[in-house]
């Protein structure tokens, strides 16, 4: 046979401190960065005065906060070898169950409560749909979409429920050192999701799982119980982030503020290095997606751009970021 | 009655695979109106000989004359267009539609523009179908779901039927089939035969054979071996020819088994195995033996809890467990290594280290954190001593080749340390070099005192490594044979026990069913 490489010995061999840089970061998400920066240049260079302001900027995080939670969850999911639709619903669901109970008790800490128990039950609704009921993820949660949307109007009559609680609304309005509330509760949410999946061992059967079902299974892996886990996880962040959308609008919405996020979540991971079929992505990956996506809104709304417009644009977004992966794997393989 | 011009003439095939010589200038004729068997072990060149006729390889030296008329065959098109023909294992059965539609898949009658002559496809299909006794039960209307393997086996014979036919090879096509819809094909081939047209029949099934086919050719290792009428042969003697290689590799290895029996099976039974009771000792390689679809991955699985069992025991070192999942399998202390390296054992998108300590993942973490310094220490540990070759542990495990993945594989369930092993295929697709290795490994492994269930398609794999031969037929067992007075024949002989009606009275218990 030919000589394959180097023959191994288990140490690494000696490798250049950029070339180290590069790996942990990653080539993908390198030029996603670049792709930001590019984004902003462009925005700066046109809409410079608006767009650098820290009013502006704010805006920017905190669209970007509540995104990037829900964002991070979607990626575990897609990692998991599934997908799920119907994150906006919850949250939307979630928010009005926070506001009435809000209305009721004047309490935060059971408005939170109730929008986390909220959402962690939706997710267990999708989870047992997807294992025990045997539906498609796309299907069970496409269903589950349209459901919770549906008990959110019911809930609220159709209508926004204000909040007045100026302790809970502080969550979305509040700054410490000038930086949002939101921001911060994203960033630790996101590290302890980055950590869980780097190094702890459920993370990486999520992995495995996704990447091949069959050989988790034989590894002994609970191949169901981690799919009802990571849906049960997602509702959890789900109602966190409804926390956040409701406080930061001083109000539960049925609708507004939530729709549309099965679309940026899931073209963020993908943006991100996520692969449909699973096994594949990271949440850092993530995350630098959902902060072009939210540069992006924001600076179309800072150029006038007609709503309809910006919806074509996101789906064009999303289109691009899954051929661009279909394309890599394609040229890989 | 043999016509002077052969209807088809495969003459000096040669076919060539990176590693393998899949044929060597094997040639073989078919007359009109004549049945040449082939016959050979798994491996054997079989289907890579049919796919060379069909045009789904290509061939890499000889010539293929249809009526004495040299042709090329450059794709399945091309051999559809000059009346070659395969029916396949396994037909391919479009569910939802009708029989008719199935028939003429592809091909259906259309009236102006893209409309179906549905009248016209029933009138076809109809026509098609009246020779045949299956008539009677099948209408062009019947839905394709409804349609019982044998069923599905004639519709897939009908299709090659359309056109102009002139060679038909059958690829096992009795392999689903029950007595009596057996005997329905046996009708349909009897028509065909004729007609005049060439057949080609592929099966493991010596009473079948010696009753249908005029010639036996019997295929070794990609060559030839002979080509017999079909009268002057009996089932030993055809036995005889698929496995009479010159033995030169009686390496016998040094044997480590001992008196304690480490795994003990009794009466496991599912939809796919039936009462199988095997045990193994440790330090005992048990080889499993048996043709394709004999069961044996099946009972491997069975064992290690991907498939479920209905009934039966299984012990490990004395103690029953419970196994109803692979989890309760690696707690009791066996790991299974499977066949397809693929489909059911490489995460290509994680690395070497990570692959390799996948199985005990569990027990690398504490407070649920893996603890990666222990984790790069083993999988370091396995890798030198596997000597896998690779750049690094970071590596993507599917950028090694196939026999370095298959050793981080077995690095997966060694670092399990478990006291049975269940190899499914373990060299399979891997080059000469690391199925070596491997052979060494499985030896250092029953020197450790590991009980190791040997699973493989290859005869002298099987006799190089075992201390002891379990052979299976249809999800059964049908005779055991020490490792001194196992040989190729005898072992398949055991593996074909239930088609060998004069062999001994063990086997009347299978074939009556």
């Amino acid at each position: 046979m030919t000589e394959s490489g180097v023959q191994s010995t288990a140490a690494d061999s000696v490798v250049p401190a950029w070339r180290r840089i590069l790996d942990a970061v990653g080539a993908q998400n390198l030029s996603l960065l670049a792709a930001l920066a590019i984004l902003v240049a462009i925005f700066g260079w046109s809409q410079g005065d608006t767009f650098f302001q820290p009013r502006n900027l704010t805006n920017i995080l905190n669209a970007v906060a509540i995104l990037g939670l829900i964002a991070s969850a979607q990626t575990i999911v897609i990692i998991s070898g599934a997908i799920d639709i119907s994150v906006g619903s919850i949250v939307g669901v979630a928010g009005v169950a926070a506001a009435l109970a809000m209305v009721g008790t004047d309490a935060p800490a059971i408005g939170i409560g109730v929008a986390v128990i909220v959402g962690t039950l939706c997710g267990l609704v999708n989870g047992l749909l997807v294992t025990k009921g045997r539906v498609n993820p796309i299907i069970a949660t496409l269903a589950t979409m349209a459901i919770f949307r549906g008990v959110a109007y019911v809930l609220s009559g159709g209508r926004g429920i204000g909040i007045v609680n100026s302790t809970y609304n502080w969550i979305g309005a509040g700054r410490i050192m000038s930086i949002p509330v939101a921001v911060y509760i994203f960033v630790i949410v996101a590290i302890v999701l980055i950590y869980f999946m780097r190094s702890t061992d459920l993370g990486r059967n999520i992995y495995a799982i996704g990447g091949n079902p069959h050989a988790a299974k034989l590894v002994g892996i609970n191949v169901q119980r981690y799919q009802v886990g990571v849906y049960v996880l997602t509702g959890f962040v789900c109602g966190i982030a409804a926390v956040l959308l409701t406080a930061r609008t001083t109000s539960g919405q049925p609708a507004s503020g939530s729709e549309g996020l099965e679309l940026e979540t899931i073209t963020a991971a993908f943006l991100g290095g996520c692969a449909m079929q699973g096994g594949k992505g990271t949440i850092v990956g993530t995350i630098i997606g959902v902060l072009i996506i939210g540069t992006l809104n924001n600076g179309m709304i800072l150029m006038q751009v007609p709503t309809f417009y910006q919806l074509v644009a996101k789906g064009l977004l999303l289109l691009g970021a899954v051929m661009l992966m279909e394309f890599r794997t394609a040229k890989r393989d | 009655m043999n016509a002077p011009v052969p209807q088809l003439e495969l003459a000096k095939i040669t076919k060539v695979f990176p590693n393998v010589r899949a044929l060597d200038s094997v040639s073989i004729d078919v007359y009109p109106g004549e049945i040449l068997a082939l016959m050979g072990e798994n491996g054997a060149g079989k289907s890579t000989l049919l796919k060379v006729m069909t045009g789904a390889y290509q061939l890499d030296a000889g010539e293929i004359r249809l009526r004495g008329k040299p042709v090329q065959i450059p794709s399945p098109i091309s051999s559809r267009r000059l009346g070659i023909r395969v029916a396949y294992q396994e037909p391919d059965i479009v569910p939802g539609t009708t029989v008719a539609e199935n028939l003429f898949l592809g091909e259906l009658p259309r009236l102006s523009g893209r409309l179906v002559d549905w009248r016209r496809l029933n009138e076809e299909t109809e026509a098609l179908l009246a020779p045949f006794r299956l008539a009677r039960t099948l209408r062009p209307s019947t839905p394709a779901e409804r349609l019982s393997p044998a069923h599905r086996q004639m519709i897939e014979i009908l299709r090659a039927l359309r056109g102009d036919l002139k060679v038909l090879a059958l690829d096992e096509p009795t392999s689903s089939l029950s007595d009596t819809d057996t005997e329905d094909l046996f009708a349909l081939i009897a028509q065909l035969k004729a007609r005049g047209v060439g057949l080609i029949y592929v099966s493991h099934r010596m009473q079948e054979i010696l009753r249908l086919a005029d010639r036996v050719s019997v295929l070794r290792d990609g060559a030839l071996v002979g080509t017999r009428p079909a009268a002057e042969l009996d089932d030993k003697t055809l036995v005889r020819m698929m496995v009479g290689r010159p033995l030169g590799e009686v390496i016998k290895r040094s044997q480590h088994a001992t008196a304690e029996t480490v795994l003990k099976v009794t009466g496991l039974t599912s939809d796919k195995v039936s009462n199988i009771d095997i045990s193994v000792h440790r330090g005992e390689v048990v080889g499993l033996a048996g043709l394709i679809g004999a069961g044996r991955t099946e009972l491997g699985k069975t064992i290690f809890g991907a498939f479920r069992h209905e009934a039966g025991r299984i012990e490990v070192e004395g103690r029953p467990y419970r196994i109803k999942r692979p989890h309760d399998a690696i707690d009791a202390g066996i790991a299974y290594t499977p066949e397809e390296r693929k489909a059911d054992a490489l995460l290509p998108e994680l690395s070497v280290s990570e692959n390799a300590t996948l199985a005990i993942l569990r027990k690398l973490t504490r407070f649920r954190i893996v603890q990666r310094r222990r984790e790069r220490e083993i999988a370091a540990d396995y890798v030198r001593r596997l000597r896998v070759k690779t750049p690094s542990l970071q590596q993507l495990i599917s950028k090694l080749s196939g026999g370095n993945q298959q050793k981080v594989v077995l690095a997966r369930w060694l670092a399990t340390k478990p006291k049975v092993l269940i190899l499914d295929e373990p060299t399979r697709g891997i080059d000469v070099g690391a199925k070596a290795e491997i052979y060494a490994l499985i030896e250092t492994l029953a020197r450790e005192g590991i009980g190791i269930l040997l699973i493989s398609s290859e005869l002298p794999e099987i006799l190089r490594l075992s201390d002891r031969i379990v052979c299976m037929q249809n999800g059964r067992i049908t005779g055991e044979l020490a490792a001194s007075e196992a040989n190729e024949e005898r072992v398949l002989q055991l593996c074909m026990a239930l088609d060998m009606n004069s062999q001994n009275q063990d086997t009347t218990r299978g074939a009556a069913h």
